[in-house]
């Protein structure tokens, strides 16, 4: 498990500098000039000189990355060109709205997935198995974007249960917290669960051929107590997997869902970044998002290598 | 070797012929996929009028004989524009998931050949890409290069280049072991004549099928550009866009919204079904790649 660890160390540590540097060339080479960009165009090539200087933004490429560096680990990833904010504040104020999203999204999504996986695998060919696949299919061929907009038409405008949009926060109040999310939650998870249950599907179908289930049938156990006792925690696993693997599909449908929903998280700000030319913003946002996917990745693959012994840490 | 890669691409054709017969969804997607783009392909050109002109005298009308998907704000037909905007969101997709597919095999044929500090540094640049979700780093991408169609291709170029990569390389990792390659090494066959003659044409099945399952989501993600203000840019129609202009009417006139969701859906849907169906007749072992890529 150790030289495991030190494995995935290997690769996790060398992504994270890639990913900085992705993020720090993205903004520096290829937006041209960030500081033509901040004074506009009425700008005169003195003033310009003067802020580059100023912004350091005239030492060598190498001396400027290791100093935005330096920067972004003690916690300053600069302040916004529109609004003059800081970043890692505008981060840190975001950031939880959006984690309520794609928590909530991720849970609905295991809710539904893993229960649907499992009665389509037992009762594979049968009507629920191929309304269930179909279901799925059709889940992760609807565009988050289109989902959310039926359902705000559907749900907020002719029924009129729900509100269309709109941010509380969950833990001053709970209710209207929630009641906000619903929506929101249905529109991001929906594919998730569809993918989920496939793999809750595929995966309780291959351990029930594995040759352990066959020494248990030998023994004399039932089919379904092998299946309920054994089968399915040991397909969980895979399946819990894939929703690991998929928080960069959470985060990046935050950015579309906040938009449809009105939620100013992280999303939002990642969209106005982009919109609006804010590169220092875009920086951080991106520099984050990938940082917290990796983890996420990185965890779960040392959680999964832990729980499933078949994996050789070599 | 010309025979053997014949007879690998004959046998792909063939099983994929097979399983469509047996698999109705299948079926559909592929007939879906036909019809979608004979009409992206073939009916700009017969219709003789442009999408883009407006006529506000016909603005919002519900469906009716004759528009039969009624028409938007500026009295533009919407079935038109269904029409020609599937032709945007085809060749966008197509075109970056090939750019995608050339750099993904070739960077991964070369990292699975040769093992070692080049195949596994190219690894690591694969995961850094895979580090961003394909929409952020999309978005990013056509912020920085410009707002243009060809920009919109690159980005989805860039951001699904590393499955393919991943897929090759895993699949040159195992065909390398076998004896046809071993045997052509040891009498000092060139290495390029070893991955393009030898190695390759035994992983295209899993190539093909990525591809199919990749302009599904490829077109999702272009989609998803437009919708938010960034993918291609007006006059050219395309459906997300539709879909973000019809959003302040869509209680008047949903018509409006929903059809250019449904063309996504449908779309979207075929590619899926066809895609399915590949993996089951092609690639057995590769079920559920799909998972690790949206």
């Amino acid at each position: 498990m150790y030289r495991y660890v030190l494995k995935r160390l290997a690769q996790y540590v060398p992504v994270l500098i890639g990913v900085s540097v992705i993020a720090f060339l993205l903004v520096h080479v290829l937006s041209g000039d960030p500081v033509r960009t901040m004074l506009g165009t009425g700008a005169t090539e003195e003033q310009v000189e003067h802020v580059r200087t100023q912004l350091g933004l005239n030492a060598p490429l190498h001396v400027r990355y290791l100093s935005w560096l330096a920067g972004v680990l003690g916690g300053d990833f600069g302040r916004s060109i529109m609004s003059g904010e800081s970043v890692s504040s505008l981060i840190l104020t975001t950031l939880p709205r959006t984690l309520w999203l794609a928590f909530g999204a991720a849970v609905l999504s295991i809710g539904i997935g893993i229960p649907a996986g499992v009665v389509s695998a037992v009762h594979r060919y049968s009507k629920w198995d191929y309304g269930a696949t179909l279901l799925a299919f059709g889940g992760i061929s609807i565009p988050n974007f289109f989902l959310g907009i039926v359902l705000i038409l559907l749900f907020a405008e002719h029924l009129a249960w729900l509100p269309s949009g709109g941010y509380v926060s969950p833990l001053a109040d709970p209710v209207e917290g929630f009641r906000r999310l619903i929506l929101p939650w249905i529109a991001l998870g929906t594919a998730l669960a569809s993918i989920v249950m496939r793999m809750m599907r595929s995966s309780l179908l291959e351990v029930m051929n594995d040759q352990y289930i066959e020494t248990a049938t030998a023994k004399g156990l039932t089919r379904d107590l092998i299946r309920n006792k054994h089968a399915i925690a040991n397909a969980l696993i895979p399946t819990v997997t894939i929703v690991g693997l998929n928080v960069g599909y959470l985060l990046g449908g935050a950015i579309v869902i906040e938009e449809i929903f009105a939620i100013p998280g992280f999303g939002q700000l990642t969209l106005n970044a982009v919109l609006n030319r804010d590169f220092v913003v875009l920086q951080g946002v991106l520099l984050v998002t990938a940082f917290l996917f990796t983890s996420v990745n990185f965890i779960v693959d040392l959680v999964y290598a832990y729980l499933d012994p078949r994996i050789t840490y070599e | 070797m010309t025979t053997e890669t014949e007879r690998a691409r004959r046998s792909v054709f063939g099983s994929f012929l097979r399983t469509v017969r047996r698999d109705k969804l299948a079926l559909g997607g592929a007939v879906g996929l036909a019809g979608i783009s004979f009409v992206a392909i073939v009916t700009p050109w017969v219709i003789g009028y442009d999408p883009s002109t407006t006529n506000l005298a016909l603005m919002l009308q519900p469906p009716s004989m004759e528009h039969p998907l009624g028409t938007d704000r500026y009295g533009r037909d919407i079935l038109l524009r269904i029409v020609v905007g599937a032709r945007t969101s085809l060749f966008v997709a197509s075109l970056g998931v090939g750019i995608a597919t050339v750099i993904g095999v070739a960077l991964g044929s070369i990292s699975g050949y040769y093992e070692g500090v080049v195949g596994e540094s190219i690894m690591r640049v694969a995961d850094t890409v895979f580090a961003f979700p394909a929409l952020l780093l999309a978005l990013s991408l056509v912020a920085v290069l410009g707002q243009h169609q060809y920009n919109v291709i690159v980005a989805v170029g860039i951001v699904y280049w590393p499955i393919f990569a991943r897929i090759t390389r895993g699949s040159v990792l195992s065909v390398k072991q076998k004896d046809f390659v071993q045997a052509s090494q040891s009498i000092g066959e060139r290495d390029y004549r070893i991955i393009f003659g030898e190695i390759l044409p035994n992983v295209t099945a899993p190539i093909i099928v990525q591809a199919t399952i990749s302009l599904a989501v490829a077109i999702l993600l272009e989609s998803a550009l437009s919708f938010l203000g960034l993918g291609v840019p007006p006059p050219d129609p395309s459906w997300g866009r539709m879909l973000a202009e019809s959003r302040d009417f869509m209680t008047q006139a949903p018509w409006w919204t929903i059809a250019p969701g449904m063309a996504i859906v449908v779309t979207v849907l075929s590619l899926n079904f066809v895609g399915d169906a590949l993996r089951d007749a092609l690639d057995p072992q590769q079920e559920d790649m799909l998972e690790d890529e949206r």
